[in-house]
């Protein structure tokens, strides 16, 4: 704050104060709206999951979890989501000490292994429309597509957000602004891990199972 | 009260939760655990019974997602004055309706679908 070092006069404190105050008002309305945002964005992904939940066993004589997933690929994918998270949190520790480089190097690399998660996520995609297992082979496919899509979706959007926060801390630094939009974002990621563990244990784990 | 107003106003200037090492590092582990020990169940299939298996990993899954709304996302009773915890719990209510809902009535929808049921009745 740059009017923390301006010494009001007795008389004018209270004001300076309830100035501060209704500004960290809107800096905390940020973060608890985010969160409601995050909120309905969970149920979002439950209309998803109750989708594959009913769907999931409509094979219409195609493939089912069984035949396609393969969970040594879902394992190393599930690893880079869980070290980004790691990352992310490194990141958010070398902000709290206020270092900017450091800050920036963890938050490069959390964006490098939400990228290798995506990339090996479109492989994945890739391999199973060339199979000819397609969202539009049976209602169980369409659900799972949808539901690991969207997630996909939200990575993706993920990455686009580090990317150019990596570009407004390189100009502006460790801003009140800049702090508070690396609080959102690391709710947004661990947010999408979170998430993650549902689609792995229940898409994945229960898909191979049948 | 003024000296304890100063510091509660010096802490929201670092707005935002505070984080710890130890408190990720923890986190991590936690995670990779939780995570191996479902995968390796599936993928080595050491339970005989499917629906123990199923009811292990949801169990697995569960404790997962606790670990890190708590040490990932910092969650509490106090953060933003019991907003996020409240919101948490609405969320959570109108997750298990959607979820449960859903299933449970296209599950009997399904049943009584049955081409077999429909000749004997």
């Amino acid at each position: 704050m740059s009017h923390s070092a301006v010494i009001p006069a007795a008389g004018e404190s209270s004001k300076f104060e309830f100035l501060e105050r209704g500004e960290h008002h809107v800096a905390n309305g940020t973060l608890l709206g985010f969160w409601l945002y995050l909120m309905s964005d969970c149920l979002v992904f439950a209309a998803l999951f109750a989708t594959y939940g009913v769907l999931s066993q409509n094979f219409a004589g195609g493939p089912t979890g069984a035949d396609l997933f393969d969970l040594p690929l879902v394992a190393i994918n599930t690893s880079f989501l869980l070290f980004s998270s790691i990352t992310y949190g490194f990141a958010m520790l070398q902000m709290q000490q206020k270092k900017l480089k450091g800050t920036m190097i963890w938050l490069a690399i959390t964006g490098v292994l939400g990228s290798a998660f995506l990339g090996l996520e479109l492989y994945e995609f890739y391999h199973l429309i060339h199979q000819g297992a397609g969202p539009q082979r049976s209602a169980f496919l369409s659900s799972f597509f949808t539901l690991v899509g969207t997630h996909g979706l939200h990575v993706s959007f993920g990455i686009i957000w580090l990317v150019t926060l990596l570009v407004q801390l390189k100009k502006h630094g460790l801003t009140t602004a800049n702090r508070r939009r690396l609080f959102c974002l690391s709710m947004f990621w661990h947010f999408l891990d979170v998430v993650w563990i549902g689609v792995f244990t229940i898409v994945y784990l229960m898909g191979s199972m049948s | 009260m003024s000296e304890h107003h100063l510091h509660s106003s010096e802490h929201h200037e670092e707005e935002g939760p505070h984080s710890s090492f130890s408190g990720y590092m923890i986190g991590f582990m936690a995670s990779v655990i939780l995570t191996a020990i479902p995968f390796w169940l599936v993928m080595a299939d050491v339970l005989s019974s499917r629906n123990a298996t199923v009811i292990v990993i949801l169990g697995f899954a569960l404790v997962q997602i606790l670990v890190h709304m708590i040490f990932f996302l910092h969650m509490n009773f106090h953060s933003e004055g019991g907003w996020n915890m409240l919101s948490l719990i609405f969320t959570v209510v109108l997750l298990f309706i959607t979820l449960a809902g859903s299933l449970w009535v296209m599950y009997h929808m399904n049943v009584n679908m049955m081409p077999g049921m429909m000749g004997s009745s």
